[in-house]
């Protein structure tokens, strides 16, 4: 049995000492991955009910839903989509070079992959969230093009915002604002976007500390060939939250 | 290794003074530690549910309702104006029914037989009444009053002396009997959503199945410790949740928090969505409690020890955890999108938005139902268990038995449809009554494999197999109920009545916890290394059969005649048996004392435990009584079924007690 010795000066991972009540590394390797995918499928069954509560309302209100995905940009949505798959390509390779060994460019893919998750949720916030709730578009935002800026109500925040009359209010539920000859029906739209999306951006948030904490371990040395457990986890996790995107996308932005 | 800090005493040994103590075991990854934290605050909800269910039994004995009393003086015949509307049974002269009818305010009545002068006569509910015409002479019809009655003096025209009887939460004025309702409403929800997401659910699994599971397949832990102990963590926070709803008020929703009321009662609160997120919450301790087992059985048995080679036990809470991790999701989202719906209104079930709340049932059901066979088939497995080991017996049909447990938690997954009947199409009703049939097969096969086992068994009559019969003969009845129950014709007639109570108690009660108790003595020498006095410990189970026969037969009963649940009062023909259901729930109260005591006394003075007091085969009575700290010695090797008793000595066993027939050594040798 080894014991960690302050002598020993090999890095973490090659001292690494499985859990006492596992007999071997490699089964204990196997069963936190099957732990994981047994989590995972809780996952896909959570979305599992957005979906599901997407579709009934979708068949019974099909020009809430129409008009609904007619007012998400699908530029937005793609770049997101695009970013969100980067970041998986990043994130697999990271977990390529650690089980080579190559720990520092294994870091910088991490870092990268959270950069990617930190601009998918600012996107998400700034160009899809404040102006359907508010009114107030960001000064670059693609979708501003659009729509006539409300000049008498200027500019907000340094003039980084624009505000645009009569577009916000698009809010879930009571809180939705009816605009003229709008489908009775848009306020349960914009709930299930709301939620579908919020659950899943709150998910991109999570597989972001997760791989935080991976890239702060394996500074310390904690990863390596021998043992990159963590690492494939949180690659697992931000697979899954990329996948859950892929369907909520196209179901929401282009289908109408 | 440094062999001196390496302690091989028991689990249970001190570690130093009591602070020390507390620290170790909150922190502890051990899950026989685990599996003690989970008895002890499942047993504390336990408490809990079960004081709010006696107060509502008490409130049953004799609920608030206006009986009016009225004084009559002379000889001519006495009429009353009633003042409220009045339900009555109205017959014709010649004795049949004529119709439902309304007594409207005005009628006049007279009791009956009119002749009397009847002075303090009670107007109660059922009191026969002879109806007057206009002009007040000529009896027309014969009448029994239902519901409630008042009664104005012809003279005065003031209300008569009408009181208000029924005790506990009754005074006599009309405010009061609303806010007794209310308490009411709140304590019969507090008691369902205690004994469901924080008894029945974890019951058999957190505690028995921690502390088995992992010593039946001969492993030193569960696959993942730290997330063990989390998940103990997790269910003593859902509950806090819960509960602290409780202090802040109650809540009046019932278990099942269906929609729209759950999300418009209380709109002044937060105690509804403490009590949802606390529903929520517990949810996760049960997602990674079934997950944490799912693996430990993959990947942690014991060399040599195939799939067939685990007990019954290790298969149903393998199979209870596929449900819980496949099930507890979809709960999950539905009461995340409740709280939603209650704080912003999203609309999701608020058909004022489109939304629906029938969907709500589906999402709930989609969950409750699969979940009630998280609650039983552990039970079940603990009766395997029991059945065999305090019979001698190989297990009549083991692979029956484990595929039984598979195949329920299989189809537990399309028939959630049947607790709907009343809010879906007939074509979908009539397909999910059809298939609700499909449940009690491998249901059955159990049941038949248990008397297989018996049938010529060296039977023991100790508590745990005490326990084992009790649950026999009540899981029995309450899966039979259940049959009329799923046949769509007569549930319309029994759903929402007493019959359902009565079912569900049958099978959650009769069934989970009856065999959560049998187990907890079963294995209470193992746990504790104490042996309990088995004639005191018989001597309450046998109260506690008694008693939850006589409070839950009788609902049976008042279901079928009509008795609504989830009623704080009712119309007086229902009295009698609402009162023998009360007195039974006393017995049962009495019963747990005696099981309260004897554990007591066993902990505080018990004989000091044997390593394998039933000769039991499977790997547990291996492992000392209490076992040691990394459970076994030596890891053990599987070379025999669990159930081999005709082949193997028992651990621990001299031979000389236990000798096996030399033709069953010659077959198993051939094998
Ligand atoms: C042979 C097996 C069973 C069948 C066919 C069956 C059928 C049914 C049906 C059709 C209902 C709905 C009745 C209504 O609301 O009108 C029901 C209610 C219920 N059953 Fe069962 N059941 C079975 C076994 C079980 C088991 C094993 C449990 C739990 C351990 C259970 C727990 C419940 C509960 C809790 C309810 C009431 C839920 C509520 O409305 O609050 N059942 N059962
Ligand atoms: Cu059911």
């Amino acid at each position: 049995m080894t014991t960690l010795d302050s002598r020993d000066n090999r890095p973490l991972w090659q001292r690494y000492v499985h859990g006492h009540h596992w007999r071997t590394q490699a089964e204990e390797f196997d069963g936190a991955k099957l732990g994981f995918w047994l989590f995972l499928t809780t996952e896909v069954l959570l979305f599992g009910g957005i979906f599901c509560a997407y579709a009934i309302f979708r068949s019974l209100y099909p020009g809430a839903w129409k008009e609904g995905s007619s007012l998400l940009d699908w530029k937005i949505g793609g770049i997101n989509t695009a970013v969100l798959l980067i970041s998986s390509y990043t994130m697999a390779v990271s977990i390529y070079y650690i089980q080579v060994g190559k720990i520092s460019r294994a870091r910088l893919n991490l870092m990268f992959t959270i950069l990617c998750g930190a601009l998918f949720v600012t996107l998400k916030l700034l160009l899809e969230y404040t102006p359907k709730w508010t009114g107030w578009f960001f000064f670059m935002d693609p979708a501003l093009g659009h729509h006539s800026i409300d000049a008498a109500a200027g500019n907000g925040l340094f003039g980084l915002f624009r505000h645009v009359e009569g577009y916000g209010g698009k809010r879930p539920g009571s809180l939705y604002e009816y605009g003229f000859g709008h489908d009775p029906h848009m306020p349960l739209w914009w709930s299930v976007y709301y939620v579908g999306t919020s659950i899943h951006a709150l998910h991109v948030i999570i597989g972001m500390i997760l791989i935080f904490r991976v890239w702060l371990k394996a500074g310390k040395g904690v990863y390596g060939p021998n043992y990159y457990t963590g690492v494939e986890i949180a690659g697992l996790y931000w697979h899954l939250v990329d996948l859950i995107w892929i369907f909520l996308f196209p179901l929401l932005y282009l289908i109408h | 290794m440094s062999s001196g800090h390496h302690s091989h005493g028991s689990y249970l040994e001190s570690k130093g003074g009591f602070f020390a103590n507390v620290l170790d075991w909150a922190t502890t990854v051990d899950h026989k530690k685990i599996g003690v934290m989970y008895l002890f605050a499942i047993l504390f909800m336990f408490f809990l549910g079960g004081v709010a269910a006696l107060a509502v039994r008490i409130e049953l004995l004799e609920p608030v309702r206006v009986k009016t009393t009225f004084t009559a003086t002379g000889t001519e015949p006495v009429t009353q104006l009633l003042r409220a509307d009045v339900a009555a049974d109205i017959k014709n002269k010649d004795g049949t029914p004529a119709k439902d009818t309304l007594l409207t305010a005005g009628t006049r009545v007279q009791t009956h037989p009119a002749a009397k002068t009847v002075l303090g006569n009670e107007l109660t509910s059922g009191t026969q009444v002879d109806v007057l015409d206009d002009a007040g002479k000529t009896v027309v019809q014969t009448a029994t009053l239902k519901g409630s009655v008042s009664v104005t003096d012809p003279k005065t025209g003031a209300a008569t002396a009408s009181k208000i009887t029924g005790q506990f939460f009754g005074s006599p004025d009309a405010t009061a009997i609303a806010a007794g309702n209310n308490t009411y409403n709140r304590l019969f929800t507090l008691h369902g959503a205690i004994m469901v997401f924080m008894v029945i659910v974890p019951s058999v699994p957190a505690s028995l199945g921690n502390f088995f599971l992992p010593l039946m397949l001969g492993a030193k832990d569960v696959a993942f410790p730290r997330l063990n102990l989390l998940s103990w963590y997790i269910y003593v926070t859902g509950s806090i949740f819960a509960v602290s709803s409780i202090v802040l008020g109650g809540v009046d929703t019932g278990w099942t928090f269906y929609t729209p009321y759950s999300t418009s009662t209380d709109a002044d609160s937060i105690r509804v969505v403490f009590m949802i997120l606390g529903a929520f919450i517990l949810g996760f301790s049960s997602i990674l409690t079934g997950l944490n087992f799912i693996v430990t059985v993959h990947k942690l048995r014991a060399p040599g020890m195939g799939w067939f080679d685990m007990p019954l036990f290790v298969w149903a809470v393998y199979s209870s955890g596929i449900i819980q991790v496949l099930a507890t999701p979809v709960i999950g989202i539905t009461l995340l999108l409740l709280v939603f719906e209650r704080i912003t209104h999203i609309g999701i079930f608020d058909p004022a938005l489109g939304g629906d709340p029938v969907l709500y049932q589906h999402f709930f059901w989609f969950y409750s139902h699969p979940v009630v066979y998280v609650m039983i088939l552990p039970g079940m497995g603990i009766i395997t268990e029991l059945i065999a080991v305090h019979s001698h017996k190989r297990i009549f049909g083991y692979r029956a038995i484990a595929f039984a447990s598979l195949g329920i938690a299989g189809v537990s997954f399309i028939v959630w449809g049947h607790h709907m009947f009343t809010s879906m199409s007939e074509v979908a009703s009539t397909i999910f009554s059809a298939l609700t049939f499909l449940v009690a097969i491998p249901t059955a096969v159990k049941v038949f494999n248990w008397v297989g086992t018996l049938y010529k068994g060296s039977i023991t009559i100790n508590t745990p197999m005490l326990y084992a019969l009790i649950f026999l003969f009540t899981f029995s009845i309450g899966g039979l109920t259940g049959l009329p129950l799923g046949t769509l014709s007569t549930d319309m007639h029994l759903h929402d009545t007493y019959f359902v109570v009565a079912h569900f108690h049958y099978v959650m009660m009769g069934g989970t916890i009856m065999a959560f108790i049998g187990g907890i003595h079963h294995w209470w020498p193992k746990m504790f290394g104490k042996m309990y006095n088995e004639k005191a410990a018989m001597l309450g189970a046998i109260l506690v059969f008694i008693g939850f026969n006589v409070t839950f037969f009788t609902q049976f009963f008042l279901g079928v005649r009509g008795m609504p649940r989830r009623y704080a009062s009712y119309v007086d023909e229902f009295q009698t048996l609402h009162i023998i259901s009360t007195i039974g729930s006393f017995i049962l109260l009495a019963g747990f004392l005696v099981h309260l005591s004897v554990f007591v006394a066993s902990l505080v003075a018990g004989r000091k435990a044997p390593a394998n007091p039933w000769g039991g085969l499977t790997f547990e009575w291996l492992a000392d009584s209490p076992p040691e700290e990394h459970n076994f010695a030596h890891e053990p090797l599987c070379t025999h079924g669990p159930y081999d008793y005709d082949t193997t000595v028992p651990p621990h066993w001299d031979p000389k007690d236990y000798p096996i027939p030399a033709e069953n050594l010659a077959a198993a040798g051939s094998h």
